[in-house]
Protein backbone atom coordinates (compact mmCIF):
# COMPACT_ATOMS: atom_id res chain seq x y z
CA UNK A 1 0.00 0.00 0.00
CA UNK A 2 1.29 3.32 -0.85
CA UNK A 3 2.26 5.67 2.19
CA UNK A 4 0.04 8.57 2.51
CA UNK A 5 1.98 11.91 1.77
CA UNK A 6 2.45 14.63 4.09
CA UNK A 7 -0.02 17.34 4.65
CA UNK A 8 3.13 20.13 4.06
CA UNK A 9 3.04 17.82 0.50
CA UNK A 10 -0.31 18.82 -0.21
CA UNK A 11 -0.69 22.48 0.99
CA UNK A 12 2.23 23.22 -1.33
CA UNK A 13 -0.12 21.75 -4.35
CA UNK A 14 -3.20 23.60 -2.76
CA UNK A 15 -1.28 26.57 -3.17
CA UNK A 16 -1.39 26.32 -6.57
CA UNK A 17 -4.99 27.00 -6.00
CA UNK A 18 -5.77 31.09 -6.80
CA UNK A 19 -9.22 32.85 -5.56
CA UNK A 20 -10.60 33.37 -8.66
CA UNK A 21 -11.57 37.17 -7.52
CA UNK A 22 -7.80 37.79 -6.28
CA UNK A 23 -5.87 35.89 -8.74
CA UNK A 24 -2.43 36.67 -7.58
CA UNK A 25 -3.19 35.12 -4.10
CA UNK A 26 -3.72 31.27 -3.11
CA UNK A 27 -6.04 29.79 -1.13
CA UNK A 28 -3.96 28.57 1.56
CA UNK A 29 -2.03 31.98 2.53
CA UNK A 30 -6.20 33.51 2.16
CA UNK A 31 -6.78 31.52 4.72
CA UNK A 32 -9.37 29.58 3.26
CA UNK A 33 -8.00 26.33 3.24
CA UNK A 34 -8.10 25.48 7.13
CA UNK A 35 -6.83 22.13 7.39
CA UNK A 36 -5.82 18.86 5.64
CA UNK A 37 -7.11 15.37 6.79
CA UNK A 38 -5.33 12.72 5.35
CA UNK A 39 -6.77 9.19 5.71
CA UNK A 40 -7.23 5.57 4.63
CA UNK A 41 -10.26 7.06 2.92
CA UNK A 42 -8.72 9.93 0.91
CA UNK A 43 -7.78 13.62 1.14
CA UNK A 44 -10.48 15.95 2.95
CA UNK A 45 -9.60 19.50 2.95
CA UNK A 46 -11.19 22.14 5.49
CA UNK A 47 -12.33 25.22 4.28
CA UNK A 48 -14.15 28.44 5.34
CA UNK A 49 -15.75 30.43 3.67
CA UNK A 50 -14.83 34.44 3.48
CA UNK A 51 -18.50 35.81 3.07
CA UNK A 52 -21.72 33.49 3.43
CA UNK A 53 -22.64 34.39 0.07
CA UNK A 54 -19.09 34.59 -1.54
CA UNK A 55 -19.89 33.56 -4.94
CA UNK A 56 -16.06 32.23 -5.80
CA UNK A 57 -16.63 29.07 -3.16
CA UNK A 58 -17.94 27.08 -5.57
CA UNK A 59 -15.20 27.50 -8.09
CA UNK A 60 -12.38 27.15 -5.13
CA UNK A 61 -14.03 23.73 -4.18
CA UNK A 62 -13.92 22.79 -7.53
CA UNK A 63 -10.27 23.91 -8.52
CA UNK A 64 -9.22 22.25 -4.75
CA UNK A 65 -10.45 18.52 -6.57
CA UNK A 66 -9.04 19.02 -10.10
CA UNK A 67 -5.90 20.82 -8.67
CA UNK A 68 -5.24 17.56 -5.84
CA UNK A 69 -6.47 14.94 -8.84
CA UNK A 70 -3.73 16.49 -11.30
CA UNK A 71 -1.08 16.01 -8.96
CA UNK A 72 -2.09 12.53 -8.65
CA UNK A 73 -4.51 12.47 -5.56
CA UNK A 74 -8.42 11.90 -6.70
CA UNK A 75 -11.27 12.18 -5.37
CA UNK A 76 -10.32 14.49 -2.57
CA UNK A 77 -13.15 15.34 -0.65
CA UNK A 78 -13.95 19.18 0.51
CA UNK A 79 -15.50 19.85 3.54
CA UNK A 80 -16.98 23.23 4.40
CA UNK A 81 -16.68 24.90 8.01
CA UNK A 82 -17.97 27.89 9.81
CA UNK A 83 -16.01 27.99 13.34
CA UNK A 84 -13.99 30.09 13.72
CA UNK A 85 -15.13 32.15 11.25
CA UNK A 86 -12.65 33.60 8.65
CA UNK A 87 -10.79 36.75 9.27
CA UNK A 88 -8.56 39.38 7.29
CA UNK A 89 -6.16 38.86 10.16
CA UNK A 90 -5.17 35.28 9.20
CA UNK A 91 -3.45 37.13 5.98
CA UNK A 92 0.20 37.25 6.16
CA UNK A 93 2.33 40.56 6.00
CA UNK A 94 3.73 38.96 2.80
CA UNK A 95 0.43 38.17 1.25
CA UNK A 96 -0.69 42.04 2.67
CA UNK A 97 2.25 43.37 -0.36
CA UNK A 98 0.95 40.96 -2.80
CA UNK A 99 -2.36 42.71 -2.68
CA UNK A 100 -0.34 46.25 -2.40
CA UNK A 101 1.51 45.51 -5.68
CA UNK A 102 -1.99 44.37 -7.65
CA UNK A 103 -3.34 48.02 -6.55
CA UNK A 104 -5.67 46.59 -3.27
CA UNK A 105 -4.64 48.59 -0.41
CA UNK A 106 -4.28 45.56 2.33
CA UNK A 107 -6.78 45.10 5.29
CA UNK A 108 -5.69 46.42 8.66
CA UNK A 109 -6.03 44.24 11.86
CA UNK A 110 -9.47 44.27 12.89
CA UNK A 111 -10.30 45.68 15.86
CA UNK A 112 -13.10 43.62 17.30
CA UNK A 113 -16.43 44.54 19.45
CA UNK A 114 -15.78 48.27 19.02
CA UNK A 115 -17.75 50.55 20.85
CA UNK A 116 -21.26 49.59 20.67
CA UNK A 117 -23.49 52.55 19.02
CA UNK A 118 -20.77 54.74 18.27
CA UNK A 119 -19.14 52.30 16.15
CA UNK A 120 -22.74 51.09 14.27
CA UNK A 121 -24.11 54.89 13.63
CA UNK A 122 -21.96 57.69 13.43
CA UNK A 123 -20.41 59.04 10.30
CA UNK A 124 -18.23 60.23 11.76
CA UNK A 125 -16.45 57.33 13.38
CA UNK A 126 -12.81 56.91 13.68
CA UNK A 127 -11.79 55.06 10.42
CA UNK A 128 -8.43 53.99 9.39
CA UNK A 129 -5.88 55.94 7.35
CA UNK A 130 -6.09 53.88 4.08
CA UNK A 131 -2.98 54.83 1.80
CA UNK A 132 -3.26 54.80 -1.96
CA UNK A 133 -1.78 51.70 -3.32
CA UNK A 134 -0.90 53.55 -6.44
CA UNK A 135 0.84 56.66 -5.28
CA UNK A 136 1.10 56.01 -1.88
CA UNK A 137 -0.95 59.31 -0.17
CA UNK A 138 -2.49 59.27 2.44
CA UNK A 139 -5.32 61.75 1.56
CA UNK A 140 -7.35 59.18 0.42
CA UNK A 141 -11.50 58.93 1.02
CA UNK A 142 -13.88 56.00 1.61
CA UNK A 143 -16.49 56.41 -0.98
CA UNK A 144 -18.19 53.32 -0.21
CA UNK A 145 -17.84 50.31 2.23
CA UNK A 146 -19.39 47.86 -0.67
CA UNK A 147 -17.16 47.25 -3.65
CA UNK A 148 -16.53 45.42 -6.96
CA UNK A 149 -16.92 42.15 -4.56
CA UNK A 150 -17.72 41.02 -1.10
CA UNK A 151 -14.36 41.88 0.67
CA UNK A 152 -13.45 44.77 -1.33
CA UNK A 153 -14.36 48.62 -0.50
CA UNK A 154 -14.07 51.67 -2.83
CA UNK A 155 -12.49 54.05 -1.71
CA UNK A 156 -10.54 57.65 -3.84
CA UNK A 157 -6.95 59.27 -3.85
CA UNK A 158 -7.22 63.02 -3.21
CA UNK A 159 -3.43 62.76 -4.56
CA UNK A 160 -3.16 61.01 -7.69
CA UNK A 161 -7.05 61.38 -8.45
CA UNK A 162 -7.86 57.70 -9.02
CA UNK A 163 -10.56 55.03 -7.28
CA UNK A 164 -8.94 52.19 -6.25
CA UNK A 165 -10.39 49.25 -4.03
CA UNK A 166 -9.81 48.60 -0.50
CA UNK A 167 -9.61 44.94 1.17
CA UNK A 168 -11.68 45.47 4.26
CA UNK A 169 -10.62 44.49 7.48
CA UNK A 170 -13.32 41.84 8.27
CA UNK B 1 -44.37 20.63 20.15
CA UNK B 2 -41.17 18.26 19.78
CA UNK B 3 -38.05 19.81 20.29
CA UNK B 4 -36.99 18.84 16.37
CA UNK B 5 -39.53 20.76 15.00
CA UNK B 6 -39.33 23.54 16.72
CA UNK B 7 -35.55 23.85 15.72
CA UNK B 8 -36.89 23.80 11.68
CA UNK B 9 -39.60 26.02 12.41
CA UNK B 10 -36.49 28.58 13.89
CA UNK B 11 -34.21 27.84 11.19
CA UNK B 12 -36.80 28.36 8.60
CA UNK B 13 -37.70 31.74 9.91
CA UNK B 14 -34.20 32.74 10.21
CA UNK B 15 -33.38 31.68 7.05
CA UNK B 16 -37.05 33.17 5.15
CA UNK B 17 -35.82 36.41 6.95
CA UNK B 18 -32.66 36.28 5.02
CA UNK B 19 -33.97 34.92 1.98
CA UNK B 20 -37.09 37.58 1.33
CA UNK B 21 -35.00 40.56 2.20
CA UNK B 22 -32.06 39.68 0.01
CA UNK B 23 -34.08 39.04 -2.88
CA UNK B 24 -36.24 42.13 -2.12
CA UNK B 25 -32.97 44.39 -2.15
CA UNK B 26 -31.99 41.90 -5.22
CA UNK B 27 -34.50 44.38 -7.48
CA UNK B 28 -32.36 47.05 -6.91
CA UNK B 29 -29.54 45.65 -8.89
CA UNK B 30 -29.22 48.17 -12.23
CA UNK B 31 -31.96 50.62 -10.53
CA UNK B 32 -29.77 52.11 -7.32
CA UNK B 33 -29.88 56.15 -7.45
CA UNK B 34 -25.93 56.12 -7.84
CA UNK B 35 -23.73 53.41 -8.83
CA UNK B 36 -22.22 53.18 -4.75
CA UNK B 37 -25.47 52.74 -3.49
CA UNK B 38 -26.45 50.01 -6.33
CA UNK B 39 -23.21 47.80 -5.60
CA UNK B 40 -23.88 48.33 -1.72
CA UNK B 41 -27.50 46.78 -2.12
CA UNK B 42 -26.39 44.18 -4.12
CA UNK B 43 -23.18 43.16 -2.22
CA UNK B 44 -25.90 43.34 1.16
CA UNK B 45 -28.02 41.17 -0.96
CA UNK B 46 -25.59 38.77 -1.59
CA UNK B 47 -24.59 38.72 2.44
CA UNK B 48 -27.96 38.13 2.98
CA UNK B 49 -29.31 34.99 0.80
CA UNK B 50 -25.56 33.39 1.44
CA UNK B 51 -27.25 33.54 5.07
CA UNK B 52 -30.05 32.26 4.15
CA UNK B 53 -28.69 29.11 1.74
CA UNK B 54 -26.32 28.36 5.07
CA UNK B 55 -29.93 28.58 7.53
CA UNK B 56 -32.06 27.13 4.88
CA UNK B 57 -29.95 23.63 4.33
CA UNK B 58 -29.32 23.44 8.29
CA UNK B 59 -33.20 23.37 8.30
CA UNK B 60 -33.31 20.62 5.40
CA UNK B 61 -30.73 18.35 7.69
CA UNK B 62 -32.60 18.92 10.77
CA UNK B 63 -35.88 18.84 8.97
CA UNK B 64 -34.62 14.89 7.68
CA UNK B 65 -36.95 14.23 5.22
CA UNK B 66 -34.48 15.39 2.49
CA UNK B 67 -35.08 18.77 1.57
CA UNK B 68 -32.05 20.89 0.77
CA UNK B 69 -31.91 24.62 0.21
CA UNK B 70 -33.39 24.82 -2.78
CA UNK B 71 -35.80 22.54 -2.42
CA UNK B 72 -37.02 24.55 0.59
CA UNK B 73 -36.27 28.60 -1.00
CA UNK B 74 -37.88 27.45 -4.58
CA UNK B 75 -40.53 24.65 -4.23
CA UNK B 76 -42.23 26.44 -0.64
CA UNK B 77 -45.89 28.31 -1.17
CA UNK B 78 -46.31 31.81 0.58
CA UNK B 79 -48.36 30.07 2.71
CA UNK B 80 -45.01 27.67 3.88
CA UNK B 81 -42.56 30.96 4.18
CA UNK B 82 -41.99 32.20 7.80
CA UNK B 83 -40.21 35.47 7.37
CA UNK B 84 -41.35 38.86 8.87
CA UNK B 85 -43.70 40.40 7.11
CA UNK B 86 -41.11 43.37 7.18
CA UNK B 87 -38.93 41.40 4.55
CA UNK B 88 -41.60 41.26 2.20
CA UNK B 89 -43.21 44.71 1.79
CA UNK B 90 -42.03 45.94 -2.08
CA UNK B 91 -39.10 48.59 -2.46
CA UNK B 92 -41.41 51.74 -2.58
CA UNK B 93 -38.39 54.53 -2.81
CA UNK B 94 -34.92 54.34 -1.95
CA UNK B 95 -36.01 56.13 1.72
CA UNK B 96 -38.29 53.07 2.50
CA UNK B 97 -35.91 51.10 0.89
CA UNK B 98 -33.28 52.11 3.53
CA UNK B 99 -35.80 52.47 6.47
CA UNK B 100 -37.03 49.04 6.42
CA UNK B 101 -33.04 47.72 5.77
CA UNK B 102 -32.30 49.59 9.15
CA UNK B 103 -35.19 48.48 11.23
CA UNK B 104 -34.28 44.97 10.19
CA UNK B 105 -30.52 45.28 10.29
CA UNK B 106 -30.69 46.51 13.79
CA UNK B 107 -32.78 43.77 14.68
CA UNK B 108 -30.35 41.37 12.96
CA UNK B 109 -26.90 43.02 14.91
CA UNK B 110 -28.36 41.95 18.08
CA UNK B 111 -29.80 38.59 17.53
CA UNK B 112 -27.01 37.36 15.37
CA UNK B 113 -24.79 38.68 18.50
CA UNK B 114 -26.54 36.31 21.00
CA UNK B 115 -26.86 33.58 18.60
CA UNK B 116 -22.60 33.28 18.28
CA UNK B 117 -23.55 31.80 21.87
CA UNK B 118 -25.75 29.34 21.02
CA UNK B 119 -26.24 26.13 22.67
CA UNK B 120 -26.37 24.78 18.86
CA UNK B 121 -22.81 24.46 17.49
CA UNK B 122 -23.08 24.92 13.50
CA UNK B 123 -25.97 27.74 14.19
CA UNK B 124 -23.37 29.58 16.44
CA UNK B 125 -20.56 29.15 13.57
CA UNK B 126 -22.98 30.62 10.94
CA UNK B 127 -24.07 33.42 13.14
CA UNK B 128 -20.89 34.41 14.29
CA UNK B 129 -20.12 34.95 10.72
CA UNK B 130 -23.03 36.66 9.43
CA UNK B 131 -22.36 39.48 12.30
CA UNK B 132 -19.52 39.95 11.17
CA UNK B 133 -21.65 40.69 7.95
CA UNK B 134 -24.59 42.21 9.40
CA UNK B 135 -22.13 45.10 11.18
CA UNK B 136 -21.35 46.48 7.83
CA UNK B 137 -24.85 46.45 6.77
CA UNK B 138 -26.19 48.37 9.94
CA UNK B 139 -23.37 51.18 9.38
CA UNK B 140 -24.88 51.60 6.06
CA UNK B 141 -28.56 51.61 6.82
CA UNK B 142 -28.30 53.82 9.48
CA UNK B 143 -25.72 56.32 7.85
CA UNK B 144 -28.44 56.40 4.52
CA UNK B 145 -31.14 57.08 7.46
CA UNK B 146 -28.84 60.02 9.07
CA UNK B 147 -28.22 61.80 5.48
CA UNK B 148 -31.89 61.14 4.23
CA UNK B 149 -33.72 62.28 7.60
CA UNK B 150 -31.22 65.10 7.87
CA UNK B 151 -31.26 66.23 4.69
CA UNK B 152 -33.31 68.29 2.18
CA UNK B 153 -37.22 68.60 2.87
CA UNK B 154 -37.97 66.39 0.29
CA UNK B 155 -35.75 63.17 1.87
CA UNK B 156 -36.72 64.46 5.27
CA UNK B 157 -40.83 64.17 4.60
CA UNK B 158 -40.00 60.78 2.78
CA UNK B 159 -38.02 59.12 5.32
CA UNK B 160 -40.76 59.95 7.86
CA UNK B 161 -43.85 58.70 5.68
CA UNK B 162 -41.51 55.43 5.68
CA UNK B 163 -40.75 55.00 9.48
CA UNK B 164 -44.81 55.49 10.00
CA UNK B 165 -45.47 53.11 7.54
CA UNK B 166 -43.59 50.69 8.51
CA UNK B 167 -43.48 50.74 12.19
CA UNK B 168 -46.42 48.60 12.38
CA UNK B 169 -44.94 46.22 10.81
CA UNK B 170 -41.83 46.09 13.63
CA UNK B 171 -44.22 45.11 16.46
CA UNK B 172 -44.10 41.46 14.60
CA UNK B 173 -40.02 40.74 15.10
CA UNK B 174 -40.55 40.79 18.84
CA UNK B 175 -43.35 39.17 19.42
CA UNK B 176 -42.10 35.60 21.30
CA UNK B 177 -44.24 32.35 20.77
CA UNK B 178 -44.06 28.68 21.71
CA UNK B 179 -41.00 28.08 19.10
CA UNK B 180 -38.95 31.05 20.22
CA UNK B 181 -39.90 30.11 23.98
CA UNK B 182 -38.44 26.31 23.56
CA UNK B 183 -35.59 28.12 21.45
CA UNK B 184 -34.72 29.83 24.64
CA UNK B 185 -35.74 27.23 27.16
CA UNK B 186 -32.76 24.90 25.11
CA UNK B 187 -30.14 27.74 24.82
CA UNK B 188 -30.29 27.84 21.16
CA UNK B 189 -32.08 31.24 20.81
CA UNK B 190 -32.08 34.03 22.81
CA UNK B 191 -35.29 36.24 24.73
CA UNK B 192 -36.45 38.01 22.03
CA UNK B 193 -37.91 40.56 24.61
CA UNK B 194 -34.24 40.86 25.89
CA UNK B 195 -33.11 42.25 22.32
CA UNK B 196 -36.11 44.66 22.37
CA UNK B 197 -34.49 47.55 24.13
CA UNK B 198 -31.67 47.61 22.96
CA UNK B 199 -32.86 47.42 19.01
CA UNK B 200 -34.82 50.43 20.71
CA UNK B 201 -32.23 52.16 22.09
CA UNK B 202 -30.48 51.93 18.20
CA UNK B 203 -33.42 53.36 16.21
CA UNK B 204 -33.89 55.92 18.66
CA UNK B 205 -30.67 57.06 18.80
CA UNK B 206 -30.32 57.28 15.04
CA UNK B 207 -34.05 58.28 14.38
CA UNK B 208 -33.06 61.41 16.84
CA UNK B 209 -29.71 62.29 15.35
CA UNK B 210 -31.59 61.77 11.70
CA UNK B 211 -34.19 64.99 12.87
CA UNK B 212 -36.98 62.37 12.67
CA UNK B 213 -40.10 61.67 15.01
CA UNK B 214 -39.97 58.25 16.23
CA UNK B 215 -44.17 56.68 15.76
CA UNK B 216 -46.03 55.69 18.55
CA UNK B 217 -47.08 52.55 18.54
CA UNK B 218 -50.59 52.06 17.29
CA UNK B 219 -51.64 48.93 15.80
CA UNK B 220 -49.34 46.41 15.09
CA UNK B 221 -49.67 43.80 12.19
CA UNK B 222 -48.02 40.55 12.25
CA UNK B 223 -48.61 37.08 11.23
CA UNK B 224 -45.50 36.14 9.12
CA UNK B 225 -44.01 33.78 11.58
CA UNK B 226 -47.06 31.55 11.04
CA UNK B 227 -47.48 32.30 7.16
CA UNK B 228 -49.86 34.96 7.23
CA UNK B 229 -47.99 37.15 4.40
CA UNK B 230 -49.31 40.39 2.70
CA UNK B 231 -50.32 40.32 -0.89
CA UNK B 232 -46.94 41.38 -1.79
CA UNK B 233 -45.12 37.89 -1.06
CA UNK B 234 -46.81 35.81 -3.41
CA UNK B 235 -45.81 37.93 -6.52
CA UNK B 236 -41.91 38.34 -5.40
CA UNK B 237 -41.99 34.43 -5.19
CA UNK B 238 -43.49 33.90 -8.25
CA UNK B 239 -41.33 35.58 -9.79
CA UNK B 240 -38.11 34.26 -8.02
CA UNK B 241 -39.07 30.29 -8.18
CA UNK B 242 -40.34 30.76 -11.53
CA UNK B 243 -36.79 28.97 -13.04
CA UNK B 244 -36.60 26.40 -10.79
CA UNK B 245 -40.45 24.82 -11.21
CA UNK B 246 -40.48 25.56 -14.88
CA UNK B 247 -37.46 23.43 -15.01
CA UNK B 248 -37.04 21.15 -11.43
CA UNK B 249 -33.59 19.69 -11.25
CA UNK B 250 -32.19 21.69 -13.66
CA UNK B 251 -28.39 22.02 -13.33
CA UNK B 252 -25.76 24.16 -15.19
Amino acid sequence: MKAHPSKESILEILAKVMDPELPMIDVVELGIVRDVDIGDAGIVVDVTPTYSGCPAMQVIERDIVSTLDLHGFPGAKVRTIYSPPWTTDWISDTTKRKLEEYGIAPPHLVTDRDGGIAELVSLRRARPTIACPFCGSANTSERSEFGSTACKAIHFCNGCHQPFDYFKSF
Amino acid sequence: MDERSALFEYLLRLGDDRLVLGHRLSEWCGHGPILEEDIALANISLDLVGQATLLLKLAGETEGKGRNEDALAYFRDGIEYRNLQLAELPNGDYAYTIMRQFLFDVYSYHLLDRLRSSSHSELAGIAAKGFKEVRYHVRHSSEWVARLGDGTEESHVRSQNALDDLWRFAGEIFVPDEVDMEMTARGIGPDLLAIKPQWELVVRDVVTRATLTMPADKYMVGGGRKGRHTEFLGHMLAEMQIVARSHPGAEW
